[in-house]
Parts: structure tokens; C-alpha cells; sequence
């Protein structure tokens, strides 16, 4: 049974607390994200853990929004792909997709970009392999992945040769 | 420097990469409700009642409708007189999943909620979810004012059973093409708002003024007051030229409540809904000669319609035909297929749409005659293709008439990439090493049609027409709005036409706008399925551009005081050529051309600007040659991919980035119906045990393979742009090279075919029985 109640908590999102209103305590983070805090960047496209295009960053581990429930989060550092570029501008990742072509129709591609930031994040250098696990919660139905995965050797070594751009920052 | 040709960096990626792109469920107008399906449980029973007196009675829930409530309005369109599908099931429900009621509620889980408090009441009838099934002795027609369960059947004139005796051979394969999901990542999403002046619909769609069109019809409103608008749509593959109810039924409760309304699929609800493709059974049978020349090719199909008779699935089975010779030279061939109305969700066009099952089957059965010739596949192939010296091509059907290709030149370059007699020697010594997995190798040169069409071609389908529209606006300062017709999910037109614009016009590709997708500001579509979008919506931005630039050349030769032939336009500007210095902005002509006392007095205000509706003469015919190398565990079954090779000869390539992307979507798309996917019901219930995507296998970045591309190019003669269309390649050509790759591993326990999705169960069954499980 579901009730729409006006209970009120908060939760720490690409750095700002913000205010959740009119959500039920049942609401998942990913619709308390796109429908009660207008960031409708993480995309609802299985909501059973099974595509990842609702991965976002949660205190460093990178989940499948549409299985965490919004309240359960409160007090945890949520990073979204809103969060990731600096002022609006690209993340060094995003350009890597951009540079590489792996963009297509773009649903998946949020997920996609939070799941390679928190990946190189914790791991500057990965092995193919490595990468292909990493990404293997992300279905992609248009790139075949190819230039996915181009991307983020591309981005991994600019990342290691010290041209990184902006993203350090706007990552964190 | 020209554009088309090279790698641009897409248009529409910075919105798409930062989550700022628009699809449909991204945007809640204020007082939007939410509406939600009560769906079949039933494969195939009568409804007997429906109770919503307890959905009702939930708070927040707002209306509960039924077919009673629908009964002003007529079935969904498309349908065959005899088989209308009604927009929520009337009496009888033929599919699980089918759409019985609609719920209306505050918000997306009290709609949930109040689906589940509503209870169906059915009387089951006998549930036929195959082709034989539904034409055994014993079944029931689904729809008794048809009689049969057979919708369609195009017979043969000649079985050719004279000609293929007389060959020194025949070999022969009963092939089925399983059936897939199509998958887009973004389920159906249509959102509705219905005011006193006119209708919106925003929907996740590939063909807005398609949706535009009928629904305006089924609405009984004129085309004016109705709106659809495609926005960012995340893929399509066709499952979004299909009729589905909620794309009528939210206009309809838009204004009975007078609030806007939005549909969101579940997943589930997605894998049972939207249209699935393929589900083609065949028998094929080729005569052939001692030296591997094709002298007569039989082909029998039968085609799964699913529950009612789609306008494009009642076509898949034609397109299957019509291809059914592939690349090859073959002096008869005969032709025939039925189409079959079962118990399950509908099939349509999904990407390929009746020349993958074309391709697939063509392909095996040239292996077939490699392997009962003992000849190099390689060589059968060589000995039967259509010579390049033979086209434009009238082949056994005279709808087709290929346009152009280079086969031997594209199998060629195929052999070189994949080295193939080295691969060939490798599998040879390894025959006699159980240490090591058994290695295969596959070919698969394929051919399809494309470029959809010549005119009366989509007309079959259901189509306004086949051209496809351009307008090319300069505004006052020199930049441009380009608006086309074909409304893309993923293929970047915004890149594409900027490209092909910039190079027509002389203005740069930064100030280009592409507009597609809004039926209020694009003058009329038609959409972006079969291959399309640069052969016909590209000719169309180049053509209406240029004419664009004829008239802003006698604008700057006016200003100018020179002549026209003197100019040339570089840079965003009009240079006299040999004359440094003296030119005119391609600003300061688009301001001058709105103001009459500047312009050629033959000229009027405002005459940059075209629209334009190009036609094609003939359909276009993309193809290639890939080659696929597995490894095949002797212990497990399990297949890795080694290596695939996709040479593919598009025509003219706009820009190599796109193309490509394009071919390595497709063949991710061909491998996974190879290896993974296939949609299956228990046969007795009709329930659907692959509805989630947990029990159907998309295939993750770590289930597929690298891929090395190579290129050959022969130019469409067809249209202005030369290109031939890449959308669908990979998934025509990555099939029949996985499958002949793993039947050729497994050539030594005596396996002659294994049906897709080749998995490691079925390999493992087919080596202990010699493929006579
Ligand atoms: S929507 Fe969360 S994993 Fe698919
Ligand atoms: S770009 Fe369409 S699903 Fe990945």
C-alpha cells in the first residue's frame, strides 16, 4: 500500500543537502533522485538491478539506484552524473565518450559514466579484463561496447600520463 | 574540406553525457497522472468479467477503464479485416501480457497498486504458442472469423523439384531463426496532454509523423491540433514503429480527465509488449554442381506473427523472400511462405526485419555445399557470386534489382584481415590436439535491402509515403536550421545532416542546427527504420541545400557586383575567386536575402530557404563479408569468440565514427541472437519465461568480442549521396559468420547445423551425439 506522505529527510547529493518532500518512504533513490530532486540524469530502464543505467556513487560504491531506498541513504555522500563534470562542463571521462564515440541513443550512458569514474577511481590502471567486469552491470543495447571500452583505456592514460583535465575535482 | 567523409565528433553527445538529454519519462508536467496496464495472465482465454470496484476504492486512484470504455473508438490500426486488435482487449485475450485494463492513478505506485487490486476473471482456451502448434489438427483459430490460424500464404509456381533433381547434388537445412526481443534500453514511454486547442503526445517513437498521422485518424481530431513530439528516444531497432494501445489510449484519458497523462513500461512489461522479431522457420534446399555452382535454391518459410497480424511482421516474410539468393548467382530459385497467428506477443520488424533470416539461411546452406563438396567455403562462395560486371542486378524477384557491390573484392579483404589460410592450417593441426579447444572458422557474405524506398515501397507497410523531407532554413545571420524528417534514436542525425549541410552550403558545422523528431516544426516525416536515414533523409539535406546555395550565390554576385560562376564559398563567406579580399559573409547575404531593396529583383525575401521531398528510384543494397573464428571448449561447449572480421561496403561513408558505431551495434546484436538471446514460452501456458533481462541474455561488455574492420565501397546509383544505409549490416551479417564458424568447429562429430542461440548446452549435446540430438 502506498501513501503519498510529506515525510521529510535529507540527503547529500554531488555535495548539497537537499531537502526531500512528498516522497513515501518506500520510493527508491533513483525515482526520490529524478522526480523529487529534478535530477533525472540516472535512468530508470529495468528497476530490477539487472542494466545498470541507474548506477550512481554512494559513499565510493557505485549501486544500481532503483535498489536503494531513497531514505536509506540519508547521511551518505550520493554522487550522480549531474556531479561529475566541473561547472557544467564535461569530466575528462565524458570527453573520453565523447572523443571515442560511446554515445549512441544515450540511455545507458549516465550509468555508464558514473560506473568509469568510480572504476578509475579506485583503479588508474586497469587490465581489459578488468574493465570488462567493472562494465559487465551495464548493458548497453546500441554501441556494442567497443568504443565504450576505448574510452576508458583512452581516459585511463591521460588520467596516468598526468594530462588529466578537470575531473579530479569535479569527481570528488 | 569536405565533411562528409570524415570522423566528426557527434552534435548531440555533451546533453546525452551529462544527463541533460530529454526522453520521455524525464518530463512530468505539473497535475501529470499516471496510467498503468492491467495485463493478461492468460495466453489464450476468454474474459468472463472484470471486477474494479476495489482499485476504485483506493485513495489517489483516479479512473479505471475497460474495451466498454473504448467502444467510440475503432481497433488499433494496421490490423487485417478479421484480426483486429482492439486497444484493450474485447472478449478475448491472445497473449500474456496483452493490455485488459487501464488504471489511472496520482502517481506511478498507486497506479501499481491498483493494478493488482483489480481482478480478471478468464475461461481458458487451448494455448498455441508455435507454428506447428497452431496448425496441427487440434488447434483453435485465434480468430474464429478468420477460420485458420494461417493468415497469409504466398505459394510457389514451381518447386523447381525438376531442376534440383537433375543437379549432381542437393543439400537441404530445416533452420530456425529463434525469436528476439529487440530490447532498446528505453522501454515505451508516451506521455499525453490533451488541451482545448490541441492534442500533445510526447512518445519514445522512431516515426512521429507516422504516430501523427494515424493517431489524428483514430482520434477523429484534424492533424492540426495534433502534436507528437519524438524527443531524445534511447533506441528503437524497430520496436518503435509499432501500434501499441498506450500510445491511443493516454490522448483519450488526457481528455477525460483533463490532466496530462504518462505511460512508463516496466521492464517486464517492455519484454512482453513491445513487438519481437524474427521467428521464421525454413526449408531450405539448393541443387548444385560437382564444382560448387548453385544451379536452383528452394525456400520455404514460415513466419510467427505472434497474436495479431503486425503491418511490418506481415512483411518480414516478403523481405525473407525476396533475399532469399543473397550474393550469389543462382539461375532458379523458388519461393514460398505463410504466415502463422499464435499465442504469443506480436512480432514486427526488429533491426534486419526479414533479410537476417534471408542472410542466415543463404549463408548456411552455401556451407552445407562446401561441406558435402569438400571444397573450401571460401571457394563456394568465389564460384557462385554475382560478378561485379553484373550489375544493377535483376534478381528472381522483380521488386529487386541489386544496385551495386564488389563481392569477391569485399570477401577478399575479409580473408586478408582474418588471415585466413594461416586460421585454416592452425584448425588443421589442432584436429589431432584434444589438448586444445576445437577452433572454427566462419564466413558470411551477405547482402540486404535498404534504403527503404522506392515510392509505393512503405505505402505496404502502412506508410504516408517512402520519400523522406528536408527543409533548410538560413536565418538572418548566416547560421542554419536544418529540419528532417526522420526522427533518429540513437544514429546521430544532428552529426550526420550538419555534415552533409556544411559541405552543401558552405557554412560550418557549428552553425548548423539539426532539427528532427516535433511534428509542429518539422513539415512531414516519415521515420527512421530500414536503413534509411542517409540515403534518404541525407540526399534530401544535400539536394535541398545546395539549391539553398545556387540562390545565395546570386545574392552575393549581386552584392558583389561579380559574376556567380566567380564565386566560391569558403569559410562562411562568398570570395570572388583570384580577387583576395573581395567577398561577402555568408551573414551579410542571409541578412541582405530578408531585405528586397538588396537582392536580384528575380529573387524574393526570404528565398534561402528550401524544403524539399526526395524520392528514390530504387531500394539500396548494402553488403560485406565477415569472417568469425571461435574456440570451442571439447569439456564445456562454451564458445569465445577469437576473432570478427566485418568488411562492409555501405556506399558512400558520411562519417566513419557513425558507420562504424552502427556496424558494431548491429553485430553485438547479430552475435547475441548467435550465442545468447531467444525469447521462449512454455508451450502449454503461453507464459513467457524470458520477461526480464536477468532470463534474457543482453550481452554485457564482457560477453563480446573486439572487432577489426575493414572497408570496400561500391556507390548506390540511386541517390545523390551515393550511401546505401549501415543500420542494420551487423546485424544481417554476424549470424550465419558465428553459427558456420561453430558448425565448422564442430565438423568432425558430424554436426551439419545447430540452431541458435548456440548454447554451450546445446554445442556440449551436439558433440556427444554427432548432432543428431
Ligand atoms: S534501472 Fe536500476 S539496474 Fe536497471
Ligand atoms: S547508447 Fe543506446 S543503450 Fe547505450
Amino acid at each position: 500500500m502506498t501513501a503519498i506522505g510529506s515525510e521529510i529527510y535529507s540527503l547529500n547529493v554531488n555535495g548539497r543537502e537537499l531537502p526531500v518532500r512528498d516522497s513515501w518512504i518506500g520510493e527508491s533513490l533513483l525515482f526520490v533522485l529524478r522526480e523529487r530532486l529534478g535530477l533525472p540524469g540516472a535512468k530508470g530502464a529495468c528497476e530490477q538491478g539487472e542494466c545498470g543505467s541507474c548506477t550512481v556513487i554512494i559513499d565510493d560504491k557505485a549501486v544500481c539506484s532503483c535498489l536503494v531506498l531513497a531514505a536509506s541513504a540519508q547521511g551518505a555522500a550520493i554522487r550522480t552524473v549531474e556531479g561529475l563534470g566541473p561547472d557544467g562542463r564535461l569530466s575528462d571521462v565524458q570527453q573520453s565518450f565523447l572523443d571515442a564515440g560511446g554515445v549512441q541513443c544515450g540511455f545507458c550512458t549516465p550509468g555508464f559514466i558514473v560506473a568509469v569514474h568510480h572504476l578509475l577511481d579506485g583503479n588508474p590502471d586497469p587490465s581489459d579484463l578488468e574493465i570488462k567486469e567493472a562494465l559487465s552491470g551495464n548493458i548497453c543495447r546500441c554501441t556494442g561496447y567497443g568504443r565504450i571500452l576505448d574510452a576508458v583505456k583512452q581516459v585511463a592514460v591521460s588520467r596516468r600520463s598526468g594530462s588529466r583535465g578537470d575531473s579530479k575535482e569535479g569527481a570528488r | 574540406m569536405s565533411l562528409v567523409g570524415a570522423k566528426v565528433l557527434r552534435k548531440e553527445d555533451p546533453r546525452l553525457l551529462s544527463g541533460t538529454g530529454t526522453y520521455v519519462d524525464d518530463l512530468s508536467p505539473a497535475q501529470c497522472a499516471f496510467a498503468s496496464f492491467v495485463t493478461s495472465a492468460e495466453a489464450h482465454a476468454t474474459i468472463d468479467a472484470i471486477d474494479v470496484r476495489a482499485a476504485l476504492a483506493i485513495p489517489g486512484v483516479l479512473a479505471v477503464y475497460t474495451a466498454a470504455d473504448f467502444t467510440d473508438y475503432p481497433d488499433l490500426p494496421g490490423g487485417l479485416p478479421t484480426l483486429e486488435r482492439p486497444a484493450l482487449a474485447r472478449n478475448t485475450v491472445r497473449f500474456v501480457g496483452e493490455p485488459v485494463a487501464v488504471v489511472v492513478a496520482e502517481d506511478r505506485y498507486i497506479a501499481a497498486d491498483a493494478v493488482a487490486a483489480v481482478t480478471v476473471s478468464y475461461s481458458p482456451l487451448k494455448v498455441m504458442t508455435t507454428i506447428e502448434d497452431a496448425t496441427a489438427g487440434d488447434s483453435v483459430p485465434l480468430f474464429p472469423r478468420h477460420g485458420s490460424n494461417v493468415i497469409t500464404i504466398v505459394p510457389t509456381m514451381d518447386d523447381l523439384e525438376k531442376e534440383l533433381a537433375k543437379c549432381h547434388g542437393r543439400a537441404s537445412l530445416h533452420i530456425v531463426n529463434q525469436r528476439c526481443a529487440a530490447v532498446p534500453i528505453e522501454p515505451m514511454a508516451v506521455l499525453a496532454d490533451w488541451k482545448p486547442d490541441g492534442l500533445t503526445v510526447w512518445a519514445t517513437f522512431q516515426a512521429p509523423h507516422h504516430l501523427r498521422n494515424y493517431l489524428a485518424t483514430w482520434l477523429d481530431i484534424p492533424q492540426m491540433n495534433c502534436r507528437v513530439v519524438a524527443p531524445d528516444v534511447g533506441g528503437g531497432f524497430g520496436s518503435k514503429i509499432v501500434w501499441y494501445p498506450e500510445l491511443f489510449i493516454a490522448p483519450v484519458i488526457s481528455k477525460l480527465l483533463r490532466r496530462p497523462v504518462k505511460f512508463a513500461q516496466t521492464r517486464t512489461e517492455a519484454m512482453m509488449q513491445m513487438a519481437h522479431g524474427r521467428d521464421q522457420v525454413h526449408d531450405i534446399e539448393v541443387g548444385y554442381e560437382k564444382d560448387g555452382t548453385i544451379k536452383a535454391l528452394r525456400l520455404i518459410v514460415s513466419q510467427n506473427l505472434g497474436a495479431y497480424g503486425d503491418p511490418t511482421g506481415l512483411g518480414l516474410a516478403v523481405l525473407t523472400t525476396w533475399m532469399a539468393a543473397g550474393a550469389y548467382r543462382i539461375p532458379k530459385v523458388s519461393t514460398s511462405f505463410r504466415t502463422v497467428v499464435t499465442n504469443t506477443t506480436p512480432v514486427a520488424a526488429y533491426r534486419g526485419a526479414g533479410r537476417p533470416e534471408a542472410a542466415y539461411s543463404i549463408e548456411r546452406i552455401v556451407d552445407q555445399v562446401a561441406r558435402q563438396t569438400g571444397l573450401d567455403p571460401a571457394v563456394v562462395r568465389q564460384r557462385n557470386f554475382i560478378p561485379p560486371s553484373a550489375f544493377p542486378y535483376e534478381t528472381h524477384n522483380e521488386a529487386v534489382v541489386y544496385d551495386s557491390a564488389d563481392f569477391p573484392a569485399a570477401l577478399a579483404e575479409c580473408l586478408r584481415i582474418v588471415d585466413y589460410d594461416a586460421v585454416r592450417a592452425e584448425q588443421k593441426a589442432r584436429r589431432n590436439d584434444p589438448s586444445k579447444p576445437l577452433l572454427g572458422i566462419g564466413l558470411s557474405c551477405w547482402l540486404e535491402i535498404a534504403g527503404f524506398g522506392p515510392n509505393g515501397s512503405l505505402e505496404g507497410f502502412g506508410h504516408l509515403a517512402s520519400w523522406e523531407s528536408a527543409q533548410v532554413r538560413i536565418q538572418p545571420d548566416g547560421s542554419a536550421i536544418v529540419y528532417s524528417g526522420s526522427s533518429p534514436h540513437g544514429q546521430g542525425h544532428e552529426t550526420m545532416l550538419s555534415q552533409i549541410a556544411s559541405d552543401e552550403l558552405g557554412i560550418s558545422f557549428d552553425r548548423i542546427k539539426v532539427i528532427t523528431g516535433d511534428t509542429a516544426a518539422v513539415l512531414q516525416g516519415i521515420g527512421t527504420m530500414g536503413s534509411r536515414g542517409a540515403p534518404t533523409a541525407g540526399s534530401a539535406v544535400k539536394v535541398a541545400s545546395s539549391r539553398v546555395l545556387t540562390r545565395a550565390k546570386r545574392i552575393a554576385a549581386h552584392l558583389l557586383e561579380a559574376a556567380e560562376e566567380d564565386l566560391e564559398v569558403v569559410d562562411d563567406a562568398f570570395n570572388v575567386k583570384g580577387s583576395p579580399g573581395k567577398k561577402v559573409s555568408w551573414g551579410d547575404v542571409a541578412w541582405a536575402s530578408f531585405q528586397p531593396l538588396r537582392i536580384p529583383p528575380e529573387l524574393q525575401a526570404g528565398s534561402l530557404e528550401e524544403r524539399l521531398f526526395q524520392e528514390s528510384p530504387n531500394f539500396s543494397y548494402p553488403s560485406g563479408a565477415y569472417a568469425c573464428v571461435v574456440e570451442i571448449d571439447r569439456e564445456t561447449g562454451d564458445v569465445t569468440i577469437r576473432d570478427m572480421v566485418l568488411v562492409d561496403d555501405c556506399g558512400t561513408v558520411i562519417n566513419p565514427l557513425l558507420a562504424e558505431g552502427q556496424v558494431h551495434g548491429g553485430v553485438a546484436q547479430g552475435i547475441a541472437q548467435a550465442l545468447y538471446e531467444g525469447v521462449s514460452y512454455d508451450s502449454s501456458t503461453g507464459q513467457p519465461v524470458t520477461a526480464n533481462l536477468l532470463d534474457y541474455l543482453v550481452p554485457s561488455a564482457a560477453d563480446l568480442p573486439d572487432y577489426k574492420v575493414g572497408r570496400t565501397t561500391t556507390l548506390c546509383p540511386n541517390n545523390p549521396l551515393g550511401a546505401k544505409g549501415i543500420g542494420e549490416s551487423g546485424s544481417v551479417g554476424a549470424p550465419p559468420a558465428v553459427i558456420n564458424a561453430i558448425v565448422d568447429a564442430l565438423s568432425e562429430f558430424g554436426v551439419d547445423h545447430i540452431d541458435m542461440p548456440a548454447t554451450p548446452e546445446k554445442i556440449w549435446k551436439a558433440m556427444k551425439s554427432g548432432g543428431n540430438s
